[in-house]
């Protein structure tokens, strides 16, 4: 086993409007009996990342290179980490940086980096142009969705799901869409942002629930805790939610575990379809959502289990999660002396 | 016809009504408070009048008249169920 204090590299840490999970599962550990008294490194893409700033939280941050500029010159950036922190875990939280994780997940562990991600066959099969094969193999309700890449493939998509229609980004942002010309705008502004294919997906009216849940790779459900988003933000962020009691949910969330043999923490997004009282899977989160913290809140860390299950240990699964809590996410201006900013900004270190 | 408040649905002595299945939360008056509590005890709507009608200062047409009203937004809300019905 490893010796303790270990170290433990963390992605996600832009705690803004549009909120990654690194700060919380961060907050997580920090309040974990088990990894209380860990390093924590943060990784950041950007300089103005809030989680770099939190010096209660993180420890040291690095920057990292974006995905797009390959996995050689995001290994060669982590063995200089390595070097530096001997990092023992690492946790990456955004969905368009885990293809590259998981494809140096075995090179890592070989450096003595230990991680708990999904399969690349495991990362596809949630993605969202493979959704609908998904929910039919477990059973689930989906709105009738369609992967398009061409103007020609909008035009007969929408022809299919009629309006108003969701149009998804490959990897982020969802726009509803209430006539072709807004469906185009979405297409041209998605496409560019994320790349194609772009998803067009039918609109269902409901209440959106959710859940924070961790699996262990072998079908068992470790944790589970379902919410609410009770306000939405314009960016259609969630600023506060409330923990329900929804068994269908769970069960649902169960069979999606168990279906995918689901290592590691997910999100699954879901609708309440009131009138015809059918839960349609919206989407699955290959990681941690940035509500995470409210699981922790009822009894159930998900970030340390996940930890721990990526260090080997045996983790149980939780059996009980505290109802009446609710999360409201605030604002609040950190005052950082410029040098700071000076140094993640030239130096990569902080 | 007799009411059955949700097993989901908990009320607060201050008149916080949460549904746990949904996340909803309303807020209700004291004869609000009232009224939910005669449903919990599975009284009939006749009953719930009589009550009201003793206790507070109204007259039996208008009393049921804003207990029927009353009762329609619990059902709106999904937080009662008639006799027979069993939607979630």
């Amino acid at each position: 086993m490893t010796q303790e204090p270990l170290t433990i590299a963390v992605t996600g840490l832009n705690a803004t409007d549009n909120p990654g999970s690194g700060v919380p599962v961060i907050r997580a550990l920090r309040e974990s009996e088990r990894f209380r008294n860990a390093r924590i490194i943060g990784l950041a893409y950007e300089h103005l990342e809030p989680g770099i700033y939190m010096h209660d939280l993180v420890d040291k941050t690095y920057t990292i290179p974006y995905p797009s500029l390959g996995q050689e010159s995001l290994v060669a950036r982590l063995q200089y980490i390595h070097q530096h922190e001997h990092l023992n875990v690492v946790v990456p939280n955004y969905d368009a940086e885990l293809p590259s994780f998981i494809h140096l997940k075995s090179r890592l562990e070989a450096l003595g980096i230990a991680s708990l991600m999904p399969s690349i066959e495991q990362f596809e099969q949630r993605s969202k142009h493979n959704l609908p094969k998904l929910c039919k193999d477990l059973g689930l309700h989906t709105p009738q969705s369609e992967v398009v890449s061409t103007l020609a493939e909008l035009r007969h998509a929408l022809s299919l799901t009629g309006y108003p229609a969701m149009i998804k980004g490959k990897f982020y942002e969802a726009y509803i869409a209430r006539s072709y010309e807004e469906a185009l705008n979405h297409f041209y502004k998605l496409s560019a942002k994320w790349g194609i294919p772009v998803i067009v997906q039918q609109y269902i009216q409901g209440t959106e629930v959710n859940v924070t849940a961790l699996g262990d790779g072998k079908g068992q459900l470790i944790g589970a805790v379902p919410s609410r988003k009770t306000y939405i933000t314009p960016m259609g962020k969630g600023w506060a939610g409330v923990v329900i009691d929804d068994e269908e949910l769970m069960e649902a969330t169960r069979r999606i575990v168990e279906g995918t043999q689901w290592p590691g923490g997910l999100e699954i997004e879901m609708l309440r379809d009131v009138r015809h009282d059918r839960l349609y899977l919206i989407e699955i989160n290959p990681r941690f959502p940035a509500w995470v913290y409210l699981a922790v809140s009822c009894g159930q860390n998900h970030p340390e289990a996940l930890v721990r299950m990526a260090l080997g240990e045996e983790v149980p699964p939780f059996t009980h999660y505290d109802r009446g809590k609710m999360f409201i996410r605030h604002s609040w201006d950190m005052i950082c002396p410029l040098d700071e900013f000076e140094r993640i900004s030239t130096r990569g270190e902080l | 016809m007799t009411l059955k408040l949700k097993k989901s649905i908990a009320v607060s002595d201050s008149g916080f009504l949460f549904n746990a299945a949904t996340g909803d939360s309303f807020t209700t008056n004291e004869t609000g408070i009232d009224i939910l509590q005669l449903i919990k005890e599975g009284k009939e709507i006749d009953e719930i009048v009589e009550y009201i009608v003793a206790n507070y200062n109204t007259s039996p047409p208008n009393c049921e008249k804003d207990i029927l009203e009353f009762i329609s937004l619990l059902k709106q809300w999904h937080l009662v169920d008639t006799e027979g019905d069993s939607t979630p």
